[in-house]
């Protein structure tokens, strides 16, 4: 009994259990898509101007004026949003397959789903912060308030969904020979149900709709995002496997 | 060379038997309806391709989770011959709908929960068959069928009830009926008959062009050994 003790504080301070390993695995590819987009700067960039451009375009297209704003605001920034959530996944991915970056992560001895989960964690911090910087400038722009808890909510449980069935698709875009145009045909089919409750959801609460009326919603967003983050982690491995 | 099996011949014969009396019945047994008249008649054979259609593509996520499981190409084959029948029938059943619904509704096409999220499950297997395309590897192609045919087929449940909670005006003749649905009737018993030999009919006709693909599925397997034989 007391042996044991000895052997259990022996154990160094850093924790080796299988979890703490996983996080650490799935930390440092997260970094490593942080770090490496901080010296580059390219792909946010892009998929910024090209939100901005997207709102532009909505605005000569949609004549958004006071009315029209109300009622399209939401349905305006999902499209937004998936645009450039689109463009975003399919560079992560594909940074990744051309300079053999792909191949080196999986030879790295951790457990896949950590690689998945990072790649996910990243195109999720990109997607958000894509996000942070529309949604005041939408603001300004169209003169409407867009920061309330309840659509941030929204964008947080829509973004999960959309990154979850995102990455997991442009693995398998990424290694087909039609890839750029690959990826939104597969994804766009799949993600409907996030895009029609986010729109609904976000439609509710920026026209102050009781919280019952929103709620349905939100229940989808959730039922999506824990069905397709768990099916994207169990077939993670099929889908990189040589 | 394999040659043709003889039940697949007898079942052929059958099929084209099946689908004489089905259309028979249609015409000749089935009564007309009161209100819609002639172009009720089309339910028939529509809500039997649909069926058909959903059939394929649940026969195609089993497949395909058995495939991800064994790694064995026979799944793979007959994922992809499950899926291209499905895609057709189900594009025959949304043109029946639509002619159906010219008539009935009044337009040829409304953004009704069942016809969007038809639409969509359309898209979803075109997509499956524009993936396939794009990869030579034969392996590599079979395990991205296979995901994509169960990632497909589990989302289109959530898709049917993200759009149903906005109203729907399809009406719903075999079970229990929306109050607000247009062009709702009920069956009497001649119609049940003729509804569910069709439904059998058609069951029948996916078995019979299911057996031939998965049988040139197979061949076009042994061509391609041959070939990368020759050109060896």
């Amino acid at each position: 009994m007391k042996r044991n003790d000895v052997k259990r504080n022996s154990q160094p301070a850093t924790p080796n259990s299988p979890l703490a390993n996983f996080f650490r695995a799935l930390w440092a590819v997260v970094w490593k898509d942080l770090s490496a987009e901080w010296r580059s700067r390219e792909l946010l960039t892009a998929m910024l101007v090209f939100a901005l451009l997207v709102i532009l375009i909505f605005n000569f297209a949609l004549e958004l004026d006071a009315r029209a704003r109300a009622s399209v605001t939401a349905g305006v920034l999902w499209v937004t949003f998936a645009f450039a959530g689109t463009l975003g996944l399919n560079r992560s991915m594909a940074t990744e397959k051309d300079r053999g970056c792909l191949d080196g992560l999986l030879l790295a001895p951790v457990d896949r789903s950590a690689i998945y989960f990072g790649k996910a964690v990243g195109n999720l911090i990109f997607m958000f912060v894509v996000e942070v910087i529309v949604l005041p400038v939408y603001s300004v722009l169209y003169n409407i308030n867009l920061f309330r808890p309840g659509l941030l909510l929204v964008i947080l449980l829509g973004s999960i969904g959309y990154v979850a069935v995102g990455t997991l698709l442009s693995t398998m875009a990424v290694q087909a020979r039609t890839r750029d145009i690959l990826l939104p045909i597969l994804l766009f089919p799949l993600v409907v149900p996030v895009m029609i409750a986010a729109v609904k959801a976000s439609g509710g609460f920026l026209q102050n709709l009781a919280w019952a009326e929103v709620n349905a919603w939100l229940n989808i967003l959730v039922v999506y995002d824990i069905i397709f983050i768990a099916i994207a982690f169990m077939f993670f491995d099929y889908v990189v496997e040589e | 060379m394999q040659s043709k099996p003889r039940f697949l011949t007898i079942l052929d014969s059958v099929t084209a038997i099946l689908f004489v009396i089905a259309v028979a019945m249609v015409f000749f047994y089935a009564p007309l309806e009161r209100t819609m008249g002639q172009v009720q008649k089309v339910f028939y054979f529509h809500v039997a391709t649909a069926w058909v259609g959903m059939l394929g593509f649940l026969v195609a996520a089993v497949v395909g989770i058995l495939y991800l499981l064994k790694n064995d190409c026979k799944y793979d084959i007959a994922g992809i011959a499950a899926i291209e029948i499905s895609l057709v029938f189900f594009f025959i059943a949304i043109i029946m709908g639509s002619i159906w619904a010219r008539p009935v509704w009044n337009t040829w096409w409304t953004w009704d929960p069942r016809l969007t999220t038809a639409t969509i499950v359309e898209l979803i297997y075109a997509a499956y068959m524009m993936l396939r395309q794009g990869i030579e590897d034969p392996d590599r192609r079979a395990r991205f069928g296979a995901v994509y045919s169960i990632l497909g087929f589990l989302s289109v449940p959530l898709t049917f009830i993200s759009i149903r909670l906005l109203r729907t005006i399809h009406p719903v003749v075999v079970g229990d009926s929306d109050p607000g649905a247009e062009g709702s009737f009920s069956m009497t018993d001649p119609m049940k008959a003729t509804f569910f030999f069709s439904l059998f009919t058609f069951s029948v006709l996916f078995v019979d062009l299911f057996w031939h693909r998965l049988r040139m599925g197979k061949l076009a397997v042994v061509v391609e050994e041959l070939r990368m034989k020759v050109s060896a």
